[in-house]
């Protein structure tokens, strides 16, 4: 891990909603081909600070440093860098008016100005990485909700970014159907790809992870490897929401 | 004479001619609301004649202008034997008019009363008759009142229409007034600005009558 | 018979007529389309100061009746030494009234389309503008087809109004043929009328049979997924 240059670099993170600070200054960084799950009650800031990172949600302060770009900088080209880091949301925002192959093939028509035919075999190639060849005619509304995550994920890795940001991909899906999900992502980390994902699903951050970050209240409590984080975290903080997550997300099984 | 002088000069005026507008629209709404209330049960509970003339009237009503509908009183009647009064003309044709929209508002919110409702109220022993009466019409009066809100309003704007078939109403009275001082488009901001007033009025005390009626717990 | 004969010979003055009355409709139409499409976007994504203009703009058109508006565009602006034609006086009061509507139509689909949508082509490096034409648009023109086949019914109707303005449409050649006929007024007027339900009729199948055909499948309306029935 260490001869690998980060990826993503985030210096001191700041950002409020009126009076009301949401990050309080986060700092960590991304090394390539690394998988980074960041968890933390709910509110408390993980959203915002995956926002933070693509610049949908601009930071009150510090720095944000793409593969030695400072995308904070108000000078950068932000669509050009927000084709570099697929966004993965919690409730899929598949474009409702576009079939499943419409909406893996719009980025591509429409900012990478790739030729139709071309953008047509890249988004099929990319709808069967997620084993979704078959549905490709399918819209939004007639797919289930693993489905349509899937779709999210393929529409988000036909750009062929150089990182994925994941906002709890899973949170929204009925129990049967967060196992298609997962077992999509896992294959992405095996092959290689950079991922920051907020999750409460802990069998992943135990199996696929390098690295656990915890966040509380806008702030950073403690990061570590899954392994010292399931088996002696530092903070009593940190024990006591694995506990409560374990309660709630039911055991490690996944 | 600067505008304000002018404003202030003709608008005890006005104000009379307001009155007529306000007496225009008030009539017409009530006469159109019963209206609409029978139109609308016609067309739900009806056998099939009543639905039949129910549904047409107001379909033909609602794909017809206004203005056409009060020529026909006020200038096409006369012409087999019926005069009536410029302002009688006026009320005939609004009340008719909002009766056919006030129905579409009220099969809406009696359409959206759960089914349960009338269930409820037969299993109580009340009869068809009875579970419409004290069940199905107050929760739809309720239901229905944004959008009479918005009829009322539009009754206010289109009472104008009454101007071309001679009423003294506000419209009539700012034409009248600018024939005689050439100031057309001061005079008519200042009749502009009543009927605004009085549209921001009504929709205030309506917003407050909805907050009242409102059954608590329950959405409009 | 006779008024069968009545009716047969104003018909060509009346469809005359009848192609005046479309020609406002749809420049009424067309130009509170323009300009109701941009305050709509304006409203949602401008600054306060925008966002309070247009919603006075929107409150104050829709509250003074058309006649009063068609009266100050076209007399009014003559009493203050502005020449409009009454074509043009009427466009302007007429489809500045639209525009007041179908802004606020287009501003309810834009904010029912909601953030995610936005957020989502962001993420992919769509500038703003892009987002709205490709994401954004297309939804929002197929979300207002019901409520904008309303404001068609209504702007065709009103389309009368411009009567008082001396322009020759289908109520005015109406007018026209009772004054040189003598003829029966009420079975003329009658017959503009049923020309008028002819027209909203028709226009409002055809925006219908266009919600079915952009309809996007298994996007439905709750109403038709819960099937409203009588009690
Ligand atoms: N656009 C916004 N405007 C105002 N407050 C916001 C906005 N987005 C998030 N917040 C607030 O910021 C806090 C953190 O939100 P979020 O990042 O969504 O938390 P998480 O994803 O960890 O649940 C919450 O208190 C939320 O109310
Ligand atoms: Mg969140």
């Amino acid at each position: 891990m260490l001869s690998n240059p980060p990826i993503l670099l985030l210096k001191d993170i700041r950002k409020s909603y009126g009076t009301e600070e949401v990050l309080k200054g986060v700092s960590f960084e991304l090394s390539k081909g690394e998988t980074k799950v960041l968890i933390g009650p709910s509110g408390t800031g993980k959203s915002t600070l995956l926002r933070c990172i693509n610049q949908l949600t601009p930071p009150d302060e510090g720095e944000v440093w793409l593969n030695g770009t400072e995308l904070t900088d108000k000078k950068v080209d932000i669509n050009k860098a927000r084709q570099q880091m697929g966004m993965v949301f919690q409730h899929f925002n598949l474009f409702a008016h576009l079939d499943a192959l419409n909406n893996v093939k719009l980025g591509l028509t429409k900012v990478k100005q790739m030729s139709e035919k071309k953008a047509r075999s890249k988004a099929m190639e990319e709808l069967e990485r997620v084993g979704l060849a078959n549905q490709a005619s399918s819209y939004p509304a007639q797919l289930s909700g693993g489905q349509q995550q899937r779709v999210g994920i393929a529409r988000a890795l036909a750009m062929d970014p150089k990182l994925m940001l994941f906002d709890e991909p899973t949170s929204a899906l009925d129990p049967e159907l967060i196992g298609e999900v997962l077992e999509v992502m896992i294959d992405l980390a095996e092959a290689g790809m950079t991922m920051l994902v907020v999750t409460h699903e802990m069998g992943f951050a135990r199996s696929v992870c390098d690295e656990i970050v915890f966040l509380e209240n806008g702030k950073i409590v403690e990061q570590g490897s899954p392994r010292q984080f399931f088996e002696n975290p530092e903070h009593k903080r940190t024990r006591e929401f694995l506990d409560k997550i374990s309660e709630l997300y039911g055991g490690s099984k996944r | 004479m600067s505008f304000f002088d002018l404003a202030w000069s003709i608008f005890p005026s006005l104000l009379k001619a307001t009155i007529v507008t306000l007496e225009l629209t008030g009539i017409s709404i009530s006469i159109g609301l019963l209206l609409g209330i029978l139109l609308a049960l016609g067309r739900l509970y009806g056998n099939k004649p009543i639905y039949a003339l129910a549904t047409a009237y107001v379909e033909f009503i609602r794909g017809t202008p206004l203005l056409v509908q009060l020529f026909v009183f006020y200038f096409g009647l006369p012409s087999i034997g019926i005069n009536i009064s410029p302002f009688f003309s006026a009320l005939a044709a609004f009340s008719l008019n909002s009766g056919a929209y006030q129905a579409e508002y009220f099969r809406g919110a009696i359409q959206s009363i759960k089914g349960g409702q009338m269930l409820a109220a037969r299993s109580i022993g009340m009869s068809r008759f009875k579970g419409i009466v004290f069940i199905v019409i107050p929760q739809a009066l309720r239901l229905v009142i944004p959008s009479w809100s918005n009829e009322l309003i539009y009754l206010v704007k289109y009472s104008s229409l009454a101007y071309m078939v001679q009423v003294p109403e506000l419209m009539a009275r700012g034409k009248i007034i600018a024939s005689r001082n050439f100031r057309t488009f001061e005079v008519f901001l200042v009749v502009a600005f009543i009927y605004l007033v009085i549209v921001l009025i009504l929709s205030k005390i309506l917003d407050l009558v909805e907050e009242k009626v409102k059954i608590p717990g329950l959405g409009t | 018979m006779e008024d069968l004969i009545l009716i047969w010979n104003s018909l060509p003055a009346l469809l005359k007529g009848m192609l005046v009355t479309l020609e406002l409709t749809l420049a009424f139409l067309g130009l509170g389309f323009l300009v109701g499409i941009v305050f709509a976007f304006g409203q949602v994504y401008g600054n306060k100061f925008t966002q309070t203009v247009i919603a006075i703009y929107e409150k104050v058109f829709r509250a003074i009746p058309a006649l009063v508006l068609l009266f100050l565009f076209y007399f009014g602006s003559a009493s203050l030494g502005i020449k409009l034609s009454a074509f043009i006086s009427a466009c302007l009061a007429m489809g500045l009234r639209s525009s007041a509507y179908q802004s606020q139509i287009f501003r309810g689909a834009i904010q029912s389309v909601g953030k995610e949508q936005m957020m989502a082509s962001r993420s992919l490096g769509m500038s703003q503008f892009k987002s709205i034409v490709y994401v954004i648009l297309p939804q929002i023109l197929r979300l207002s087809i019901p409520s904008w086949t309303n404001e068609f019914a209504i702007v065709l109707k009103d389309t009368s109004l411009v009567y008082a303005l001396g322009i020759t449409e289908m109520l005015r050649q109406g007018r026209y043929i009772i004054a040189r006929t003598y003829g029966n007024s009420l079975l003329i007027y009658i017959t503009v009328a049923v020309i008028y339900f002819i027209l909203v009729f028709t226009g409002s199948k055809f925006f219908s049979f266009l919600e079915k055909k952009f309809k996007i499948p298994g996007y439905e309306t709750k109403e038709e997924k819960e099937g409203v029935r009588a009690v």
